[in-house]
C-alpha cells in the first residue's frame, strides 16, 4: 500500500521477518487445504461405493489435519509476536503494549477482527478433529456435517489472507507489517523499530478478565452452532432425518456455551463498562442472544421429531437459521454498519463486500436447498393433542423464533436504512422497546417451561395425576412469589402501571418455572442425574428470568445529588423533560457526604467518603471511597471500602476509561463507579488577593462572607528554637448558612524565617493566608483570599444498588450445567447403542 | 388446518403488530433547522461542537448540568443542555450524535454518542495511532 518510498532500497534494521513469512505460508496452506477437505468429504459424503468412500475420507481427514495444524500454527506465531512485542507487525503495535500483563495479550489477540476470526476458526478445527474421531456410526452424516464445517474455514480463512486479486482485497492478514501498511514519514526509515517505542495498546474498557475468557467461550458457541448446521445440510441434501440424534448432543452442547458466552460479556458488561448493567439490548448483545433463541427453539422441535416424528421442517428451519444468524450477526458487527448505533463493534477493515459474501454463500443455497426439499418432509399428518408435551413445546419453539425474529428486526434497522436509504434512528427508550415485548415472551416461555415436563409426549397418559402432581408447585410458588414480592416489591413505575404488572407477573411466572422443574427433578425423576440435563437447564433458565426481573425492576440510584454545593435546584421527583435524573453525587476529597436520602425520614442512608486515589504502574488510577451505612438512629449498620479506577484512554482517544467496583452482598450489590474527576495535582494559576481587614471586619467572597474574629499570638515556650506564633481566628459564613472555621497563620521561626501556613475551607474552594501585617498601629491585617475551583480534588459519582443480582449469576452456572448434563447423557446414549 | 398452524398464524400476526407499532417508536434524524420546527419531539442531531461558544461545565456547582453549542453540516447551530457528566472526550470529538428534543432555545438531551474519527477506521493516512517521536 505504501508507495511514498520504494521499500526495497531500504534495509530495515532490527525487523524480525519470519515469523510473518510463516504466518502467510500458513494461511495460504489453510486456504488451499480447507478447500482440499470440502472437495473430498463431498465425495465422501456422496459416493455409495465402500472403498472408494474410504479414500475419500482418508484424504478428507488428512486435508483436515493440515488445515488444523496451519490454523494452530498461525495462531502461536500471531500470539507469538504480541507477546515479543514485534511492532514491525502491525496487528502487535495496534492492539498491544509492552506494560499489558500477560493474561491481556490474549486479549490483545481477539481486539482485532484477524484475530478474533483466527479463533473462531480454530474453534472449527477442535471440533471438527471431534467428529472425526467419534463418529464411527454415523459417517454419512458426519462427512456432511464435516464438509460444511470444512467449507465455513475456507471462508474463514479467505478472511486472513491478505491477498490482492486484482485491486479486490481478500482477507486482512494479522502478519502485515506497519511499515507496508501506514504512510507515515517515520516508517521509510531504517531505523524506525527503534523509534517505535511501544505498541498503541489494548483498548482500555478490554483489559478486563472477563476479556480474557468471554470470546473465547463465545467463538466456541459459535463455531458449534456450525455442527448441527452442518447435520441439518446433509440431512436434506440426501433426504435422510436420522442426523437429528448425533446432532443433538452438539446442539445442546453449543446452546449451553454460547449461553454461558453471552452472559460472560454481560458480566463483563456490568464490571466494566458504566451503562449500569448487564444487558443494554445493544445490537451487537442481540447478535448473539438471537442464535441462541433459534437454537433452543431448535433443541426442542428435534427432541419432538425424535419422539413423534413432527416438527421436522421447524427443526431444519430452526437449526439452519441458528447457523446463518451467527454469520448474519459476523456481518453485523464487523461490517461497520453498526457504527451509530452499536458501542462496541469492530473497526472496519473495509471488507464488507467480502463478508457480505460470506453471509449470502450460506443465505440463499440454504433457503433454496430447504424450499426444494420442504415437499419431501413428511410428517405425521394427524392433528396435534392439545394436552401433549409436543405441542406446547413447539409451541414455546415458535415463541422463542418469533421473539429472536422481532429481536434481530429491530437490531437490523442501520441495515434497512443502508438498503433503502433510510435515515431512521432507535426510539427514545431503546431499552424499553424490547423489554415490554420480551418481558411477555418470557411470561409465556416461563409458563410452558414449567408447565411442560408434566405432559406426556403424544398426550394424555398422566392426565389423572397432572393436577395432582402440579398442585404442589403451585402452592410453593404462591407463597416464595408472596415472600419475596414482600421483601423486593417491584417498584419500578417510570413505565406505567402496566409494566410494572407486567413483571411482576413475569417475576411469579419465573419463580413458578424454578419450582415445577425442581419439583419435577426431586420428586417425579427422584432427583437422579442421570435425566435431570433439561430439569437442571431449566431451574437455571427460571433462575436468570428471576435475576433479571428482581435485578433490573428494582434496580436503584443511591447518588441522587440532593446535597451537591451549590446545586442548581431540581426536584429529582418531577418529571425532568428529558427523563435524565440528576444521578451524580460531587464528592470532594476527605469530605464525607451524605447520600441516599430517604424521602419518608429525611435521612440519609449512606455517608460517601472520598479518602484518597492512587495511581498503579499502568496508570490506573484507583479512588479509594468509603461507604458508611447507616441503620435506625444513626448507628453505623455497615462500612466497606471500593475502589472503582478510571484508566487513561489509548489509541489516540482523549479522556479516561471508568472501571466500576461493587460491594456484593449476598441479597443485593452497590455497584459504583466514578463519571467524572478532577485532578488538581497540576498547575493552580490563581493567586492570592490581599486584602486588608481588622478584628471584627467581614469580606465577601464569591459565596458568602468571612469575618476575622480574633487575632492569636503565642510565644514558644521552648526558648531554644524560639518560634512565635501569630494565628488570625476566621468564620466563613457560606451562602447556605454554614459556617466554617479557618485559621491562617504566620510561624515565625528565630529571627530568621517566616513561615505562613495557609488555611482552606475545601467545601468552599477557599485559601486564606496571612499574607502580613499593612499597618502595625492600626492593626489592619492582610489577608490573601484565593478562590479556585482547582483548591480540591472532586469527583463525580454514580451509585446503583441492584438487588439480588446474584440470582442471575447463580442460574446462568445451573443452566450451563443442565446443558452440560443433557449433553453429556445425550453423547453416552449414542456411544452405548454403539456396542 | 392444525393446531399449531393456528398458534403460528397468531404469533405471526402479534410479532407483525409489534414490530409496525416499533416503527411507530422510531424517531429520526433530524437538522437544527428542521429539528426547532418540531418542538418537543424526540429526535436525533448529528452535529459538531461549536467552537465559538464556551462549554459551560462545573461539578462543583452541579455535576449534572452541561451546556455547550453545536452546528449541523448546513451551519445551523443552537445551544444544547445535558443534564449529566461531561463525556470525557467531548471537546475532541469530530461528531456528536445527540438524542433529545428542542425545547424553547435550547435543545434538551438525553444522550451524546461520540464519534472519534481514529476509534472507526483503520485509515493507513490516520495520524491518530502514530508514534509521538520526534525524528530530526
Amino acid at each position: 500500500m505504501n508507495t511514498a518510498t520504494n521499500p526495497a532500497a531500504v534495509q530495515f534494521i532490527g525487523e524480525n521477518l519470519l515469523p510473518g513469512q510463516l504466518g502467510y505460508i500458513f494461511t495460504i496452506v489453510s486456504v488451499v487445504a480447507s478447500l482440499v477437505a470440502t472437495f473430498s468429504f463431498a465425495k465422501a459424503f456422496y459416493t455409495n461405493e465402500i472403498t472408494q468412500q474410504n479414500s475419500w475420507q482418508r484424504l478428507a481427514n488428512i486435508a483436515f489435519i493440515i488445515e488444523s495444524v496451519c490454523v494452530f500454527a498461525c495462531f502461536g506465531v500471531l500470539f507469538y509476536v504480541i507477546s515479543n512485542h514485534l511492532f514491525e507487525y502491525k496487528y502487535a503495535y495496534m492492539h498491544s503494549d509492552k506494560n499489558l500483563p500477560f493474561e491481556y495479550l490474549l486479549s490483545c489477540f481477539w481486539e482485532g477482527q484477524e484475530g478474533s476470526f483466527l479463533l473462531w476458526s480454530f474453534w472449527h478445527c477442535v471440533l471438527g478433529l471431534i467428529i472425526i474421531n467419534t463418529s464411527k456410526k454415523w459417517k454419512q452424516e458426519s462427512y456432511g456435517a464435516l464438509m460444511v464445517i470444512s467449507f465455513t474455514q475456507f471462508c474463514l480463512a479467505t478472511m486472513v489472507v491478505g491477498l490482492y486479486i486484482f485491486d479486490f482485497k481478500i482477507g486482512s492478514s494479522p502478519f502485515n507489517l506497519l511499515r507496508n501498511e501506514m504512510n507515515w514519514p517515520i516508517l521509510s526509515r531504517p531505523d524506525y523499530l527503534v523509534l517505535l517505542k511501544d505498541g498503541t495498546g489494548l483498548n482500555t474498557l478490554l483489559q478486563n478478565y472477563w476479556m480474557v475468557i468471554h470470546p473465547p467461550i463465545l467463538f466456541l458457541g459459535f463455531a458449534s452452532t456450525t455442527v448441527p448446521f452442518g447435520f441439518a445440510v446433509s440431512g436434506l441434501l440426501k433426504k435422510e432425518h436420522k442426523w437429528v440424534t448425533p446432532a443433538l448432543p452438539w446442539a445442546t452442547f453449543s446452546a449451553g456455551i454460547l449461553g454461558l458466552g453471552i452472559m460472560m460479556g454481560a458480566a463483563w458488561a456490568y464490571e466494566s463498562l458504566t451503562f449500569g448493567g448487564y444487558w443494554a439490548w445493544d445490537p451487537v448483545e442481540n447478535a448473539s442472544l438471537v442464535p441462541w433463541l433459534t437454537l433452543v427453539a431448535a433443541i426442542h422441535t428435534a427432541m419432538i421429531y425424535k419422539k413423534t416424528g413432527t416438527s421436522l421442517k421447524a427443526t431444519y428451519l430452526f437449526f439452519g437459521i441458528s447457523f446463518l444468524l451467527v454469520i448474519y450477526s459476523t456481518f453485523l458487527t464487523r461490517s461497520g454498519i453498526l457504527g451509530d448505533t452499536s458501542v462496541h463493534a469492530f473497526t472496519d477493515l473495509g471488507m464488507n463486500a467480502q463478508l457480505l459474501g460470506f453471509l449470502l454463500i450460506f443465505v440463499v443455497p440454504f433457503f433454496i436447498l430447504f424450499f426444494i426439499r420442504y415437499r419431501s418432509l413428511k410428517e405425521p399428518a394427524k392433528d396435534d393433542v392439545i394436552d401433549s408435551r409436543e405441542f406446547w413445546m413447539l409451541v414455546g419453539s415458535l415463541v422463542l423464533f418469533l421473539s429472536a425474529l422481532v429481536i434481530i428486526s429491530i437490531t437490523s434497522i442501520p441495515v434497512y436504512n443502508k438498503l433503502f436509504g433510510q435515515k431512521e434512528a432507535p426510539p427514545e427508550d431503546p431499552m424499553f422497546a424490547h423489554n415490554q415485548v420480551q418481558v411477555f415472551v418470557a411470561i409465556i416461555i416461563g409458563v410452558l417451561t414449567a408447565v411442560g415436563q408434566y405432559l406426556s409426549y403424544k398426550g394424555g397418559a398422566i392426565k389423572g395425576s397432572f393436577w395432582k402432581k402440579m398442585s404442589l408447585p403451585l402452592i410453593i410458588t404462591v407463597l416464595l412469589s408472596s415472600i419475596l414480592l414482600w421483601l423486593v416489591p417491584i417498584t419500578f413505575n417510570d413505565k406505567g402501571i402496566g409494566f410494572q404488572a407486567a413483571l411482576c407477573v413475569a417475576l411469579v411466572t419465573s419463580i413458578y418455572t424454578v419450582v415445577a422443574n425442581a419439583y419435577y427433578w426431586l420428586v417425579v425423576l427422584k432427583g437422579k442425574l442421570k435425566s435431570a440435563g433439561s430439569s437442571i437447564g431449566h431451574i437455571g433458565f427460571g433462575l436468570v428470568l428471576v435475576g433479571i426481573f428482581i435485578s433490573s425492576s428494582n434496580k436503584k440510584v443511591l447518588s441522587w445529588n440532593t446535597t451537591g454545593i451549590n446545586v442548581i435546584q431540581k426536584n429529582p421527583n418531577e418529571k425532568n423533560p428529558v427523563g435524565n435524573p440528576m444521578e451524580n453525587l460531587t464528592l470532594f476529597e476527605g469530605i464525607a457526604t451524605d447520600m441516599d436520602r430517604d424521602p419518608s425520614s429525611g435521612k440519609y442512608n449512606y455517608k460517601v467518603t472520598y479518602i484518597r486515589d492512587t495511581v498503579d504502574k499502568l496508570e490506573k488510577k484507583y479512588f479509594e471511597l468509603k461507604f458508611i451505612k447507616k441503620g435506625i438512629d444513626n448507628k453505623v449498620q455497615d462500612s466497606f471500602y471500593l475502589y472503582p479506577d478510571v484508566l487513561k484512554n489509548n489509541k489516540g482517544m482523549e479522556g479516561f476509561s471508568a472501571n466500576p467496583s461493587s460491594k456484593h452482598y449476598w441479597h443485593k450489590d452497590i455497584f459504583v463507579y466514578v463519571t467524572s474527576f478532577q485532578d488538581h495535582s497540576k498547575e493552580d494559576t490563581v493567586q492570592f488577593k490581599p486584602n486588608e481587614i481588622k478584628v471584627g471586619d467581614s469580606i465577601f467572597y464569591s459565596n458568602g462572607y468571612i469575618k476575622l474574629n480574633n487575632v492569636i499570638k503565642k510565644s514558644s515556650t521552648d526558648a531554644q528554637v524560639g518560634v512565635d506564633e501569630v494565628q488570625m481566628q476566621i468564620e466563613v459564613h457560606s451562602k447556605e448558612g454554614i459556617v466554617y472555621q479557618a485559621n491562617p497563620k504566620v510561624k515565625i521561626d528565630g529571627q530568621s524565617s517566616i513561615r505562613m501556613i495557609p488555611d482552606t475551607v475545601r467545601a468552599q474552594n477557599l485559601i486564606l493566608n496571612f499574607n502580613g501585617v499593612a499597618d502595625n498601629e492600626k492593626n489592619i491585617l492582610i489577608v490573601g483570599i484565593k478562590e479556585s475551583t482547582s483548591l480540591t480534588n472532586l469527583i463525580t459519582l454514580k451509585v446503583f444498588e441492584f438487588p439480588f443480582i446474584n440470582i442471575l449469576w447463580i442460574g446462568v452456572i445451573v443452566m450451563t450445567l443442565g446443558f452440560g448434563l443433557s449433553t453429556f447423557a445425550r453423547a453416552k446414549q449414542i456411544r452405548s447403542k454403539k456396542e | 388446518m392444525k393446531k399449531t398452524h393456528i398458534v403460528l398464524l397468531v404469533l405471526i400476526a402479534v410479532a407483525i403488530v409489534v414490530l409496525i407499532s416499533y416503527t411507530g417508536d422510531l424517531s429520526s434524524y433530524e437538522t437544527v433547522g428542521s429539528a426547532k420546527q418540531k418542538p418537543g419531539k424526540f429526535l436525533n442531531l448529528i452535529v459538531k461542537m461549536d467552537t465559538s461558544v464556551k462549554v459551560q461545565y462545573d461539578p462543583v456547582k452541579d455535576p449534572n448540568y452541561l451546556k455547550f453549542g453545536v452546528q449541523d453540516s448546513l451551519g445551523g447551530k443552537i445551544s444544547v443542555v445535558f443534564h449529566n457528566t461531561m463525556p470525557t472526550d467531548m471537546e475532541k470529538s469530530e461528531r456528536l450524535v445527540l438524542k433529545g428534543r428542542v425545547q424553547g432555545d435550547v435543545f434538551e438531551c438525553s444522550s451524546i454518542v461520540l464519534k472519534c474519527p481514529s476509534k472507526y477506521k483503520d485509515n493507513p493516512n490516520a495520524t491518530a495511532n502514530q508514534p509521538v517521536t520526534i525524528t530530526e
